[in-house]
C-alpha cells in the first residue's frame, strides 16, 4: 500500500500546468481530488514519475450562470456540485448523480473533472453528463478547444483527450422549458460504484408529448451508451407510463454487456430498462411547463 | 449449587464504557502506534497462485537496494520455523505449515520471501523487485469438489484431500428412521466470511539489548495462548518472552492464532536484534487472516406426521483451506456439537468431513460453527413444517426442550444448562406484533409483493475452552485493581469488570483500575473468544473478588473487635451489623493488612487470584423473527422488521449487550444478504479487497427491535451467559426463512445465502418461466 516514489509539483495557474504537463509528458499524471488516482498509485497500478498538483491553480472551482449555460469548474468537488442551488434548480438530475457517489468522504474529496477525465466506466458522471449534452474545455498550451459527452468519453479510461491537455471546465447548457432531468443508480454494494444507471433529459409540450429525450445507460459497457431506440420510441409519444415503459424497455439494445461476479448479464439488460424507467419517469414529472 | 444473584445497584446498569473516551477520540494506542528508535519494517511478497511449486526466487535486485537489510526466502530459515495446529481429531492430517513457502506453494496469500528495510516503503519496493518463477500446479476451492475421485490434490504431500472425518452420534438413528413418518433431505452452504476487523493484524517486536528476552506488541485476542505458540515456534522459553496485546480493533475469532508474519517479524528482531514491526494491509487480511463458514451440509431430518422429530442426520463437508492454523479444524467441531438446536432429537448421527483446499485457511469467526449448525436445523424444520403443512411456532413448540428438563443431555451429548424456550418464543411472538405481520404480509401478497417471515429459535452456547483467571487486589490506598486473563479487543472489558468488582466490593467504581493485555502483568490467562469473558473471566473475577471480600471481613472484624459473622459489607467497607456508624474503610482495612495488624496466623497482603473453569458450557438461547420484502423488479431484498430476543442469563451491562448483539447481527445480516469471498475456478482471488467484498456498513443496517428473557444459569457465580454470538447465530437463518417464506408462493425451495439482488431476480425469473 505505498506507491512506488514519484515526484511533485504544484503549479499556481493552468499555463504553469500546462508548461510542467509538457515538460514531464505521459510520463506525468494530473492530480485534482485523487480519490481514484492515489488508491491505483498505492496498489502500483498507476506508477506516474510526477504528480502535477492542481489542487492549488486558482479559478477551477465552482459553477457559475454563463448565459444560457452552467459552467462547472473541473477542480469542484461532488459535494459543492450537488449542493450547488444553480445545479439543483436547472439541472437536478445532476444533483442527484453527484450526492450518489461514493462516500461522503469521496464526495468531499472527489472532483467533477477528476471523474470525468478518468472516465471509469463504473462512474456516475459521464453518464449523467452525457444524458445532459454537456460539453468539455480543454486547454494545451496550443489554446483551447471544447469536445461534446457523445464524443468525449471514448473507451474504458479513454477520453479524447490529449495527453498534453487539462480539462478546465464543464459547460451543461441549461435544458429549454417544460425539460427535467434524472439519474437513477443501481450501486455495487462494495464499492458504490455503478453496476447499471441510467440518465434522462426529457422534454415534454405542454401537450404532454415528447419533443426531445436524451437518455444515457451507465455500467454495460465501455462508458456510457446513448438509448437511441429508447428516444426514438419515446419521441413525438404521449409521456405515459405505457409509453415510458414501453420506450425503457429498448433501452439495453445497443449493449452487450460482461456478466461479473455480482451480476449476470442479463440482470445488467434487465436492471438497464428498470433503471431508464425510473429515470424518464422522474424526469417526465421534473418537465413542468 | 445455590447462588446469589445480584440485580441492582452496578450489575445490571447500563453503564457508558469507560474506554471509549480516548477510543473515540484517536487517542488509543494500537501496534501501527509503537514506534521504537531504530525500528526496522518487514514486508512480505505472497503468491498470487493458489497452488504452484517454486522454481526458482532471485532476491539479488531485491538487496541491492539502498535501505534494505535481509530480503530471506523458505530456504534459507531454519526448519523448526512453523505454524503448528493442535490436534483435534484422531488421525487429523497436518501437512507444513512453514512460515516461509518452501517449494511449493497452497493457498493466494502463501509468503514466498520477506524483506525487512529500514522503511515500510522501501521494503516494499524491495518485495517488488524479487523474481519467482511458478510452476502452476492445479488446484480445488470448493470442498465438496475437492471429495470427488480425481479432483486435484490440495496437498500433494497427501493421498486425498481429506484432513479428518469426525462423528458424533447419540440413540439409534437407523431406528429413529425407519420409523419415520416423513423424511426432509436439505443440502445447505453457508458462504465463506472474512472476519474483516477495522484494524488489520500487525505486530511489533523489540529483543532486549542483552539478547534474552523479547518483548512483543501484538494485535490479538489471547496474549497467553499466542506467546505458548510463540514460544514453541522460535524455541525460546515463554517467560522470556513479554507479549502484550495493546489497543486492539477487533478481532471476531481471526486474531486468536499465530501466524506466520508474527513468527517472522520475531525471528528478525531476535537475528538482527533491532526492534521491527510489520503492519497487514488491508489487501494481507484478506488473503492471509482466517476466514470463516464455508460449510456445505447434507442432512436429513426423520419425523412424525405430527410433526414430532425422530432422528437427525447430517454430513457436514467443511472447507478448511490449504493451511492449519492452531484452530482450524475447530468450527466444525462446534457444529456438530449443536446439530439438534433447541429440540429434543435424542437419535442423532453428525459427521464432519474436514477438507484441505487452495484457499485462504478458515477458522473461529464470530459464531465458528454455531450459525452453520443453527441455519441447517432452522431451515429444516421450516422446511419440515411447510412439507407436513403444520404451523411453524407449532413444530418448534412440539420439539422445544422444556424448562422442567434442564439439566439436559442432547442426543450429541452436550448439557444445556438452564432455558425457556417458549418464554422467549413468546416475547419474540409479542414484540414483532406476529399475528399482525403475518396478516401484513397475505395482504400484502394478494396485492403481488413479495413478502415473508421468518422465525429462528436457537442456543448460543458460550464459555469453553478452558479457564479464565481474574485476580483483585487492594493497594495499600484502598484502592482496587483488577487484573484478568481475558483481554479486550473492544468488547468493553474494562467497564465491565469495573463493574462486577465495584458492585461486590461496594466501591465507586472509579476506584477500580483493571489491567489487562500483558504477559508480564497479569498471570496465566486463556483469551476473549467464543463468548466466554463474561462467563468464565467473569466467573475467575468474581470468585477472585469474593476471597478478597471475605478475608477483609476478617480484617474488619479484628480492627474493630468483633466477630466476622457480625460484620456486613458497607459502602466502601464493612460496618457491624445494626451498627453502621462502626465502619471500616477499604483504605484502613488495605493499611491493616499489609502492615501486619490482622488476625493471628493470617497471610499479610490483599490480593486473590481465582482460576476458574466451570467445566460447563453456558448455553444461551433466543428467538429472532424477521419481515422481508423483495423488489420483484430488481430482486432486492428489504428487511422491514428485524426482532431479536436473546437469553443470555443475567445482564452485567445492557447496553454492551445491546452493542454485542448489534454487532453480531450486523456480521449475521452480512452473511445472509451480502458478503461472500468469492475464488475464480483457477483460484484467483475474486473478493480481495472492500471494492469486491460488500461487508456491511452502518447505513446498510435496518431498524432493530431488541427484547431480552433473563433466564440466571445456575451454575454460575453471577448467573451470566455469553451472548457476543447470539446475532450471528440468529438472525441469519431468521432471514433465510423470511426469503424463503416469500419465495414460497413461486414454488422455490432453498436458496443458500448471500440473497443479493441479482441472485433473487435470477431465481424468481427461474421459477417463473418453470411455471410458464
Amino acid at each position: 500500500m505505498f506507491p512506488a516514489n514519484f515526484g511533485y509539483a504544484a503549479p499556481r495557474s493552468v499555463d504553469e500546468a500546462l508548461q510542467l504537463l509538457s515538460k514531464h509528458g505521459e510520463e506525468a499524471k494530473l492530480l485534482a481530488g485523487g480519490h481514484s488516482l492515489i488508491p491505483a498509485m498505492k496498489l502500483r497500478l498507476s506508477s506516474p514519475r510526477t504528480l502535477i498538483d492542481l489542487g492549488a491553480v486558482p479559478g477551477l472551482r465552482g459553477v457559475r450562470l454563463d448565459g444560457n449555460t452552467l459552467a462547472i469548474g473541473a477542480l469542484t468537488v461532488h459535494a459543492d456540485v450537488g449542493s450547488s442551488d444553480l445545479v439543483r434548480k436547472h439541472l437536478p438530475g445532476l444533483a442527484e448523480a453527484a450526492s450518489v457517489i461514493g462516500d461522503v468522504q469521496v464526495r468531499n474529496r472527489g472532483t467533477i473533472g477528476g471523474s470525468v477525465a478518468h472516465a471509469d466506466p463504473a462512474a456516475d458522471f459521464p453518464v449523467i453528463l452525457t444524458a445532459l449534452n454537456a460539453t468539455f474545455v480543454l486547454q494545451s498550451t496550443g489554446g483551447s478547444r471544447t469536445v461534446t459527452a457523445d464524443k468525449f468519453f471514448v473507451d474504458y479510461f479513454t477520453t479524447a483527450m490529449e495527453p498534453n491537455e487539462i480539462l478546465t471546465e464543464i459547460i451543461v447548457p441549461l435544458p429549454p422549458a417544460g425539460t427535467g432531468t434524472a439519474y437513477a443508480k443501481l450501486a455495487h454494494p462494495a464499492s458504490g460504484y455503478v453496476v447499471v444507471s441510467a440518465g434522462a433529459m426529457i422534454t415534454r409540450q405542454p401537450s404532454g408529448s415528447c419533443t426531445a429525450a436524451r437518455i444515457t445507460i451507465g455500467g454495460l459497457g465501455s462508458g456510457p451508451v446513448r438509448a437511441v431506440a429508447s428516444e426514438t420510441e419515446l419521441q413525438g409519444k404521449a409521456l405515459n407510463a405505457q409509453n415510458i415503459a414501453a420506450a425503457a424497455a429498448k433501452a439495453a439494445e445497443e449493449t452487450d454487456p460482461d456478466g461479473d461476479i455480482y451480476a449476470g448479464a442479463d440482470y445488467k439488460r434487465h436492471m438497464a430498462t428498470v433503471l431508464a424507467r425510473r429515470a424518464i419517469e422522474a424526469a417526465v414529472k421534473r418537465a413542468v411547463t | 449449587m445455590t447462588t446469589e444473584h445480584i440485580s441492582n445497584g452496578l450489575i445490571g446498569a447500563s453503564i457508558r464504557r469507560v474506554e471509549d473516551p480516548l477510543l473515540i477520540t484517536g487517542k488509543g494506542c494500537y501496534v501501527d502506534d509503537i514506534n521504537l528508535p531504530g525500528m526496522l519494517h518487514l514486508v512480505v511478497l505472497r503468491s498470487l497462485y493458489p497452488h504452484a511449486k517454486i522454481i526458482s526466487i532471485d532476491t539479488s535486485a531485491a538487496k541491492a537496494i539502498k535501505g534494505v537489510v535481509t530480503v530471506v526466502t523458505g530456504a534459507e530459515l531454519p526448519e523448526h520455523l512453523n505454524i503448528n495446529a493442535q490436534v483435534m481429531f484422531p488421525g487429523q492430517k497436518i501437512p507444513p505449515h512453514p512460515v516461509l513457502a518452501r517449494g511449493a506453494v497452497h493457498a493466494p496469500g502463501t509468503p514466498v520471501a520477506a524483506v525487512v528495510a529500514e522503511s515500510r516503503a522501501i521494503a516494499q519496493d524491495a518485495c517488488n523487485a524479487i523474481e519467482v518463477e511458478y510452476q502452476a500446479l492445479p488446484s480445488v476451492q470448493n470442498a465438496e469438489d475437492a471429495l470427488k475421485p480425481g479432483a486435484p490434490l490440495a496437498r500433494e504431500e497427501l493421498d486425498n484431500n481429506i484432513c479428518y472425518t469426525a462423528v458424533k452420534k447419540g440413540g439409534d438413528v437407523d431406528k429413529a428412521f425407519a420409523q419415520a413418518e416423513h423424511i426432509v433431505r436439505m443440502h445447505i452452504v453457508s458462504p465463506r466470511q472474512v472476519a474483516l476487523a477495522i484494524e488489520p493484524r500487525g505486530i511489533a517486536a523489540n529483543p532486549d539489548p542483552m539478547g534474552k528476552s523479547l518483548t512483543v506488541w501484538l494485535s490479538t485476542q489471547g496474549p497467553h495462548r499466542v506467546r505458548a505458540d510463540l514460544a514453541g515456534t522460535l524455541g525460546m522459553p515463554e517467560n522470556k518472552i513479554r507479549l502484550i496485546a495493546p489497543d486492539v480493533g477487533g478481532g471476531f475469532g481471526s486474531k486468536g492464532p499465530l501466524y506466520r508474519e508474527d513468527v517472522l517479524t520475531c525471528y528478525f528482531a531476535l537475528k538482527l536484534r533491532r526492534p521491527i514491526k510489520w503492519i497487514a494491509t488491508r489487501s494481507d487480511d484478506f488473503v492471509t487472516t482466517i476466514q470463516g463458514r464455508d460449510q456445505a451440509m447434507t442432512s436429513e431430518l426423520a419425523l412424525k406426521k405430527d410433526g414430532t422429530m425422530l432422528g437427525l442426520k447430517v454430513r457436514v463437508v467443511a472447507n478448511l483451506g490449504g493451511y492449519l492454523q492452531s484452530s482450524t479444524a475447530g468450527p466444525p467441531q462446534r457444529m456438530m456439537a449443536m446439530a439438534p438446536g433447541c429440540y429434543q432429537i435424542k437419535d442423532c448421527h453428525v459427521e464432519v468431513v474436514g477438507v484441505f483446499t487452495n484457499t485462504v485457511p478458515t477458522g473461529p469467526y464470530r459464531g465458528a460453527g454455531r450459525p452453520e449448525s443453527v441455519l441447517n436445523i432452522e431451515r429444516l424444520i421450516d422446511k419440515a413444517a411447510k412439507d407436513l403443512g403444520i404451523d411453524r411456532l407449532e413444530i418448534r413448540r412440539k420439539n422445544f426442550i422444556r424448562p422442567e428438563q434442564f439439566p439436559y443431555k442432547t442426543g450429541v451429548g452436550m448439557e444445556y444448562d438452564s432455558g425457556d424456550y417458549f418464554k422467549s418464543l413468546d416475547k419474540a411472538m409479542k414484540l414483532s406484533n406476529y399475528q399482525d405481520l403475518m396478516r401484513q404480509r397475505d395482504e400484502r401478497r394478494a396485492r403481488g409483493e413479495i413478502v415473508g417471515v421468518g422465525v429462528s429459535t436457537f442456543v448460543e452456547p458460550s464459555g469453553g475452552a478452558g479457564f479464565e483467571s481474574g485476580t483483585v487486589r487492594i493497594e495499600r490506598s484502598g484502592d482496587i485493581t483488577v487484573i484478568t486473563g481475558s483481554s479486550s479487543h473492544g468488547q468493553g472489558h474494562e467497564t465491565v469488570w469495573a463493574q462486577i468488582a465495584a458492585e461486590m466490593m461496594k466501591a465507586p467504581m472509579d476506584h477500580v483500575t483493571v489491567l489487562h493485555g500483558d504477559t508480564y502483568i497479569s498471570q496465566q490467562g486463556t483469551g476473549t473468544f467464543g463468548s466466554r469473558s463474561a462467563v468464565v473471566g467473569g466467573g475467575a473475577l468474581a470468585t477472585a473478588a469474593q476471597r478478597v471480600i471475605d478475608k477483609s471481613k476478617r480484617i474488619a472484624a479484628h480492627l474493630v473487635e468483633a466477630a466476622p459473622e457480625d460484620m456486613v459489607q458497607a459502602d466502601g467497607g464493612f460496618a457491624v451489623a445494626g451498627v453502621p456508624e462502626k465502619k471500616v474503610s477499604w483504605r484502613q482495612i488495605a493499611a491493616a493488612a499489609y502492615s501486619g495488624k490482622i488476625p493471628q496466623g493470617m497471610e499479610i497482603g490483599l490480593q486473590e487470584t481465582c482460576f476458574f473453569d466451570p467445566r460447563r458450557e453456558a448455553w444461551g438461547y433466543g428467538a429472532h423473527v424477521c419481515l422481508v420484502s423483495i423488489d420483484r423488479e430488481t430482486g432486492a431484498p428489504t428487511i422491514e422488521k428485524l426482532v431479536l430476543v436473546d437469553d443470555c442469563g443475567v445482564l452485567i451491562n445492557p447496553m454492551i449487550v445491546e452493542g454485542q448483539i448489534h454487532g453480531g447481527v450486523a456480521q449475521g445480516l452480512g452473511e445472509a444478504l451480502r458478503e461472500q469471498m468469492i475464488y475464480a475456478e483457477d483460484g484467483q482471488v475474486l473478493t480481495g479487497t472492500l471494492m469486491n467484498y460488500a461487508v456491511m456498513r452502518a447505513g446498510d443496517m435496518p431498524p432493530l427491535t431488541l427484547g431480552e428473557t433473563v433466564t440466571p444459569n445456575p451454575f454460575h457465580p453471577l448467573g451470566v451467559k455469553g451472548v457476543g454470538e447470539a446475532g450471528t447465530n440468529g438472525a441469519p437463518p431468521a432471514v433465510a426463512n423470511a426469503v424463503m417464506d416469500a419465495l414460497a408462493p413461486l414454488g422455490i425451495d432453498h436458496i443458500d445465502m448471500p440473497y443479493t439482488a441479482p441472485k433473487l431476480w435470477e431465481a424468481i425469473r427461474q421459477a417463473q418461466s418453470d411455471r410458464a
